[in-house]
């Protein structure tokens, strides 16, 4: 039965995933603590595993649609490694409780974020017209 | 491309990487907003995008994780098998619905799970 709702919980994830340009490791991580018994640390390396064919379908899908600019994309992509050493590296030396908060106060913060770009949706779409290329 | 809007996407890059190390995420969290706020982008184009750039910025920390042996790659084949077809179905309803409501709906999910990852 866990496995059937880790399951659920993963297709849930790829199709935020899809619906708002994330790879979806915001529901794998906790589909993998709570229902597969992973630690935290553990949880979000194997969500990165499961991130990256739900992202290489996202982007194909999403490019069908013209919703790709592949070179941007790929910039951010290709300059990204000194981050992500940084974070792993800090992933693997911090308390797991401390990931635990830092990924709870990352979730709050998106939310904050995401409500207030929709409340501020319908006051930019008055006043701008399509941004510049 | 001007220096200037190279650096903006160099600066995009590494807070997307860190976020992305850190909390086992994709850093889509991280790109969509900032793409929309500093380069004039649209919502769709932005997620898009996002997800291009996802694609090698989780390949490049998975195997950051899994030299450091924290990679389960049955648990993670389980989760990401149906989350292709998820984010298939996602990609094809965002074409349809407006955003504005997911996203609200988003925000509720994340705050709940954050509440869960808080109390122990």
């Amino acid at each position: 039965m866990d496995y059937v709702l880790a399951a659920v919980l993963g297709f849930a994830g790829g199709a935020v995933g899809g619906l708002l340009g994330v790879g979806g490791g915001i529901l794998f991580v906790p589909a993998l603590t709570i229902f597969l018994g992973e630690g935290q640390l553990h949880a979000e390396a194997t969500s990165l595993l499961a991130i990256v064919p739900v992202a290489l379908a996202g982007a194909w899908r999403q490019s069908s649609y013209g919703n790709v600019r592949l070179r941007d994309g790929a910039l951010v992509g290709a300059l990204s490694p000194l981050g992500v050493l940084a974070g792993v590296l800090i992933s693997n030396a911090v308390p797991e409780r401390a990931l635990e908060l830092g990924f709870a106060a990352l979730l709050l913060v998106v939310a904050f974020q995401l409500a207030r770009r929709v409340l501020g949706a319908s006051r930019r779409s008055q006043r701008r017209s399509r941004p510049p290329r | 491309m001007s220096r200037r809007r190279l650096l903006i996407l160099a600066a995009i890059a590494t807070a997307a990487g860190a976020f992305s190390g850190l909390f086992g995420v994709g850093g889509g969290t991280v790109i969509v907003p900032l793409l929309i706020f500093w380069l004039g982008y649209e919502e769709r184009e932005a997620t898009g995008t996002s997800l291009a750039s996802i694609f090698i910025i989780a390949a490049l920390a998975a195997a950051g994780q899994g030299i450091e042996g924290n990679v389960d790659v049955l648990k993670g084949v389980l989760i990401g098998v149906p989350a292709i077809a998820g984010v298939v179905a996602g990609t094809a309803l965002q074409q349809r619905v407006p955003q504005r409501s997911v996203s609200l709906l988003f925000a509720v999910l994340l705050v709940a799970v954050a509440v869960q990852l808080i109390v122990p």
